[in-house]
This record gives C-alpha cells, structure tokens and sequence, in this order.
C-alpha cells in the first residue's frame, strides 16, 4: 500500500480538525466516506493504518491523531491533539486569560478528588480565588457551558469530569503537573480520573470503571490484580461497543 | 468576544474597518520594517540554519496560520513575521514556500495571497465541500447557510446589489437585522463585519450618495471558494427551473471552470 497522502487522507483530516474528536465508530464511518468520495480502496480493518500514513505527515508540524479511552463509556476515541503545546496554553485562542485560570482550578479540583469529579458548587466557589479579573457566577457559569460544547469537559448532574478530548490531549501536561497526585489505571496503564480504588490501604491501586467492568467478567469472586483483597465495589456491565451513548 | 482575544491583540487595525483610509495608512507602516529578502540572502540565511531549526520554524508557521484560519481571518505578513518568523525573517520565502507546500500536500488547503499590495493570505480549501459534507454529527455552521444565500442574491443580480435588497431578502426568511437573531446574534454586525472581514462580502460605500447608501459585492474568499455552478444548481432546485434559463449567470458560473477545485487533481 502507498505510504503517501491522498485526497482521501486529506478529507480524513480536514473533518477530524473541524471536529476535535470522534469515537471508533464515527472515525470507521468517516473513513469510509472519504474513500469512497475519492475513488480510493476503502479497507475496513485498516483504518489505524491510514491514520498513520496521516499522522507520518502530521508529525512535523507537531500534531497528531491519537488514540485513546473514554473513561466514562470505555469506548474508543480518535482526537486530534497538538504536541506543540501541551498545557492548557493550547486554548489560548478560544479562551480569556482569566477563563483559562478557571480551567485550571477546576482542573485542580478534579485531580485533588478521589472520584475524579468537581462539582459545579466548588468550581463557583473557587472562582471566588482567582488571581486575574475575577468572573461572575453567570459569567462561569457560561464558560462552563462553553467548556462543555468545546469538549474540555464533561457534565452530568452538575458534576464535571475531564472530557475524552481532554485527557487525551493533556495527559503530557496533567502526568508533570500533577506528578503527585496523579495515578495510573492498573489495567490499561492511562491516567485514570472516573475510576474505583482498591481499598486496602497499602495497596489503592486504581482502576477506570470500563476496565473494571471488562478485568471482572465473569469472576466468581472480584480480587484485586495488584494484592488479591477483596474488591468490594459493584462491578459495572461491559458496555456494548457502538451504542449510541456519546462522551 | 473573548474568541478574539489574540486576535485582538495582532490585529486591531482591521477592527477600524470603518476608515478604510487610516487602516491601509497603519498597514503600510507595519509593513515598512519587513523587506522581501533577496534570493541570495535567503540562501546565505539557510545555509546558517539546520534542517530541524527551519522545519520549527516552518511548522509554527502552519499552527498560526491554522489557528487563524479557524475564524476565516486573513493574515497580514507584517503580524506573521511580527509574531512567528521573527529572527528568521531573512528567510521568510523559503519558509512560506515550504508552509504552502505543507498546507497543499497534507492539509488539502491552498494558502493563497489575496492582496499583494498588503500582502494579506487566506486559506481556501481545496476538495470540494459540496453540501452535507461530513457523515457524522459536524458541529453545523448555520452562518455558513446565511452567507451562501447572501451570495446567491447577488451572483443572481449581477454581482452587486445595494444593501437594502439584502436585508428585504433576510426579512423574507424571518432574519431581521434590526433584531437580535437567536442563532446569528447581531444579524447586520455579522453581514457587514464578520463576513467581510472574512473576506467573503464586500460592503462599500455607494459614491456621492446622501446619507451614505451601501452595497455588497462578492468578497475574494467567496471568488475562490464558491462555486458558482453550485449556486446556480441551488437555484434551479429552489425554483424548479433548469439553470441554463438564467443565460448570463450560467455563462458565468460556466466560463473559468471554479478556479482552485478543478486545479485540484492537476497537482499530485
């Protein structure tokens, strides 16, 4: 197979930048349609390899398609990322400099709880400790809701995860950052927010809930893989992939 | 908005698009402190530099010009070697040409000069984005949607229409731009500002007209990027009409096949 770009690639590329992120089934839909717009062969099982005929060009400019989990849904999903800057610096264009601020304390808040989720209540609260021009409670309130159609974060009952974009992009930046504070799903080895937490003490290893659900399929009894304790939370279904269920 | 921020910050001149006057004055003066190098310097500044350092450079040069292209603003060369190329402005031909060349080979995107005399670039794409472009849920642009009719309008009279034909033609589709739209915000602000600065409308004043009456044109983005056969295609539709009835527009949107979009497959 040509390992050159095509018009097809090109297609591929032009969407993932006006989208941001697209989980496995979409990118699988997506690949289809650019070959067929282009006349090109459309191979089902090789879509991880026309991707990496775009990201061999992607590379010097420091971008690449990546990648990774939703930690909420166990899904797959494909997310444009820019390696140039890492940090939240990347957003600079969309976001005001004290809007940024607000980004990075609720991303504090996020990493400094065991669940991985901050509450609409305590990122209200901690706008009241910003050091740049201060945002009212609508004001956060609406950026908050920007942040969730831009895909950084997710909401569900007024609580805010670290969206999938987010986390795939940033996971450079969150693993120096919070270096301390951050730990790793002993399953998949990711960084992990959404997640259950062994409970022996001088063990607390962690493990995404997705993963949970496909490590104890079918135990009799749940142990932990790091200590062998008992793990004594409910463990989730294995989702069904391709369910209509977005990020 | 804050979605200018840095926008704001490299291009408020062109925030003054109401003294057309001051602005080229500004522009000029910028400009003033960039001189195209000669080829023999270029090659003397490359033959100091590595691979690595001018492919840097080169690359922040896409990101910039990425970035900007997301709110379809146009770049200035004097902000670009300003803000990007800075030291290595004596090898700035080199870097746009390898910078198109990038934009062309994986991005599908042609960076074009649209003014030589401020030297102004855009980005215009060049695989055909027929309607329904994306299988999957795309965050829709219904302002792309108003602006296609918007250029419907005039194409379908010749090319210049005054303003008021085109707010008759919005109210007719219940957008008042006297009101504030729920999708598009402030409805004249978008028309006349957003989409000009974009450089798909033109909006000028009529000469010798008291008080001033204005009128658009189709803006250089538009020339490029719209294809007028689709337009006309459109219309056919619309009014169950064969689109060669309209002689003059089908001779037109006919004659130079869409410029870039037929050019496409000519290059590798």
């Amino acid at each position: 197979m040509s390992r050159q770009m095509g018009d097809s690639h090109r297609r591929f590329l032009q969407i993932m930048m006006v989208n941001g992120i697209v989980d496995e089934h979409e990118a699988r839909t997506l690949y289809q349609h650019c070959c067929e717009r282009h006349n090109t062969q459309h191979v089902p099982d090789k879509l991880d390899e026309f991707i990496d005929i775009i990201n061999s060009k992607l590379q010097p400019m420091f971008m690449q398609i990546r990648k990774g989990m939703s930690e909420d849904n166990g899904q797959q999903y494909y997310a444009l990322v820019n390696m140039a800057e890492t940090d939240v610096t990347r957003m600079s264009s969309d976001y005001a400099d004290n809007e940024l601020e607000l980004f990075r304390k609720t991303m504090d808040l996020i990493v400094n709880t065991e669940n991985g989720k901050a509450s609409s209540t305590d990122i209200l609260n901690s706008a009241d400790t910003m050091t740049t021009k201060k945002l009212k409670k609508s004001e956060t309130e609406h950026l908050l809701n920007r942040l969730v159609s831009d895909k950084w974060l997710s909401e569900k009952r007024g609580e805010y995860t670290l969206s999938t974009r987010c986390i795939i992009e940033m996971e450079p930046y969150i693993r120096t950052m919070y270096q301390d504070q951050v730990k790793v799903c002993h399953i998949c080895h990711n960084i992990a927010f959404q997640c259950q937490i062994c409970e022996k003490p001088t063990c607390g290893i962690k493990i995404h809930n997705p993963c949970v659900a496909r490590y104890f399929k079918g135990r009799a009894e749940p142990r932990c893989p790091a200590c062998d304790d008992f793990w004594p939370h409910e463990i989730p279904e294995v989702r069904r992939p391709h369910s209509q269920s977005r990020r | 908005m804050t979605q200018r921020k840095r926008l704001s910050n490299t291009q408020s001149s062109s925030q003054s698009k109401r003294q057309p006057s001051s602005l080229v004055a500004q522009e000029e003066d910028d400009d003033a402190t960039f001189t195209q190098p000669s080829t023999s310097q270029v090659q003397r500044g490359l033959e100091k530099l590595t691979p690595a350092q001018i492919d840097q450079k080169t690359a922040e040069v896409v990101q910039y010009f990425l970035v900007k292209d997301q709110k379809k603003i146009p770049v200035r060369r004097a902000d670009l070697v300003k803000h990007v190329v800075k030291e290595y402005r004596n090898i700035y031909p080199e870097i746009i040409k390898r910078a198109s060349r990038t934009f062309d080979q994986v991005f599908g995107l042609k960076l074009v000069e649209i003014d030589a005399k401020t030297h102004m670039y855009i980005l215009i794409n060049k695989l055909e984005t027929a309607e329904g472009i994306s299988p999957i849920n795309s965050p829709a642009n219904p302002k792309m949607g108003l602006l296609f009719v918007i250029l419907s309008v005039i194409f379908m009279k010749g090319g210049v229409v005054r303003e008021n034909v085109i707010w008759n033609t919005l109210k007719k589709l219940r957008v008042d731009p006297g009101e504030k739209h729920e999708e598009f915000g402030d409805v004249k602000k978008l028309v006349t500002d957003e989409f000009v600065r974009q450089r798909y409308l033109e909006y000028v004043r009529i000469p010798h007209t008291e008080p001033a009456e204005y009128e658009f044109h189709w803006g250089q983005r538009a020339d490029i990027e719209v294809s007028k056969a689709k337009i006309l295609e459109f219309m056919g539709q619309l009014h169950e009409q064969d689109p060669q009835s309209w002689t003059q527009q089908y001779r037109e949107a006919h004659s130079c096949p869409s410029s870039t979009q037929a050019s496409t497959s000519s290059q590798r």
